[in-house]
């Protein structure tokens, strides 16, 4: 298991390197910003360029096909009783081509575990494989593209006292995982309309939170995850994301994630997106609906 | 019998002519944009707007401004639906040894874009022009 996992990082590691091979292109060229507002979407909440929750099949970025692109987010998702941060990087290269970098630190703050904290760290490739969202408006073939999520769970904080200090303690099977998935995004300009659904296999429990498998599962599965937005401006998009999730460990009664979201492009350089958000409930322990403001910012060129 | 069919394919044709032009176009963004006259400000915006933009404004530098106003505004107007005839050459041949980049393409519909806001085009209509340019980045884009 942790063979297969370390090869598939390697194989991550392997991608990084092929695109770094890239950076004497890169070298010369400079960042273009020659994408139109929004076509890079915003991050989503795992690092990757998509939606809030959702990654599209959308490069991050503004670097056009000749060029490159980079930004930076910090995201902030408070329900009742925990709070998620996600912060991290991505970079686009040549429209075809996404890396990201993130970091998630979840906190509880209802006794008993007001001092919970779980940390992961995500690095995720993404590599768009056909179709162009913005200009194959006379065409049916949405843009599709390739990812996988390379993700390791930190371990857990502020349950010392039970003697938990990782996520294989509350049932998972593994701490570290890899999500793989395949998304379509398509942009119908004549209604205004962005419509992503991606497909993803995954054995994350709360996005690796609580881990991989788990005592009730331990094989991959693939969720859906679709995404609708409207057009309101050029700078103005608001819509509705849903994403199913697997449910492999008996503590842990997940349920889909869902949320209705808006994001403001006021320029090329910064991103702002607020939302309504939905995550279920998160153990069984505490079965109250977690919701609550969902708050992110980007910036980049 | 002759007569009848004569009389039929005559009813017929009429029956063509008369359902013809009605739905001949949808000129609903061609309304949308302003009609002949809300084009006409929309490329004269556009055009100004080309000029002053560091991104473009140099590959503009030998062309005929007043010429590229004339086509332009064609070929919004016969793309929306409206009632006009496109005098230029096809967009392969017009840009074929210009060597386009993807973001000029780009910076060229953003130009386009604020010109429509600026003549206060709602945006439900502006992506549906742009939706009809959009595809031609294949033909422009070369480089």
């Amino acid at each position: 298991m942790q063979y297969r996992i370390g090869t598939a990082i390697g194989r991550v590691a392997l991608l990084l390197a092929a695109a770094t091979g890239a950076g004497a292109a890169l070298a010369q060229a400079t960042p273009d910003m020659g994408k139109l507002t929004a076509t890079g979407g915003v991050s989503q909440v795992e690092g990757a360029g998509g939606g809030g929750l959702t990654p599209w099949a959308l490069i991050g970025g503004y670097g056009s096909r000749d060029s490159w692109g980079a930004n930076a987010h910090y995201t902030r998702v408070s329900t009742q009783d925990y709070s998620l941060d996600s912060y991290g990087v991505a970079v686009g290269l040549f429209d075809r081509v996404e890396l990201s970098l993130a970091t998630q630190d979840f906190r509880g703050s209802l006794a008993p575990l007001n001092d919970l904290r779980i940390k992961q760290d995500i690095v995720g490739v993404k590599v768009k494989l056909i179709g162009d969202a913005v200009y194959d408006q006379d065409r049916v073939l949405p843009q599709i593209a390739v990812g996988v999520m390379a993700k390791r769970n930190k371990g857990v904080g502020g349950l010392g006292a039970l003697g938990v200090t990782k996520v294989t303690q509350l049932g998972a099977k593994d701490d570290s995982g890899i999500d793989y998935y395949v998304a379509a995004t398509k942009i119908l300009l004549d209604q205004s309309l962005l419509l992503n659904g991606t497909v993803r296999a995954t054995k994350a429990n709360q996005m690796g939170l609580l881990g991989f498998g788990g005592d009730k599962g331990d094989s991959y599965q693939a969720k859906l995850e679709v995404s609708a937005a409207y057009m309101i401006s050029r700078k103005l998009v608001a819509g509705l994301e849903y994403r199913m999730k697997p449910r492999n460990v008996g503590v842990d009664d997940e349920k889909a994630y869902y949320d209705a979201f808006i994001a403001w492009f006021p320029s090329k350089h910064v991103s702002v997106t607020a939302a309504y958000a939905v995550l279920g409930d998160i153990t069984v322990f505490n079965p109250t609906r977690q919701r609550g403001a969902y708050l992110s910012v980007q910036t980049g060129f | 019998m002759t007569m009848n069919l004569k009389s039929l394919s005559a009813i017929a044709l009429l029956a063509l002519a008369a359902v013809g032009p009605a739905r001949a176009v949808d000129d609903s963004i061609y309304r949308g944009l302003g009609g002949r006259e809300g084009i006409n400000n929309i490329v004269a915006t556009m055009i100004k707007l080309v000029l002053a933009d560091p991104r473009i404004n140099e590959t503009f530098v030998d062309s005929d401004m007043k010429r590229i106003e004339i086509r332009l505004g064609e070929q919004f107007c016969v793309l929306s639906g409206g009632p006009c005839v496109y005098n230029g050459d096809e967009m392969r041949e017009v840009h074929g040894g210009l060597k386009v980049t993807n973001a000029q393409f780009n910076a060229l519909a953003e130009d386009l874009q604020i010109a429509m806001e600026r003549n206060n085009v709602p945006s439900y209509v502006q992506n549906k022009l742009i939706a009809k340019l959009a595809p031609m980045q294949r033909a422009i884009v070369t480089r």
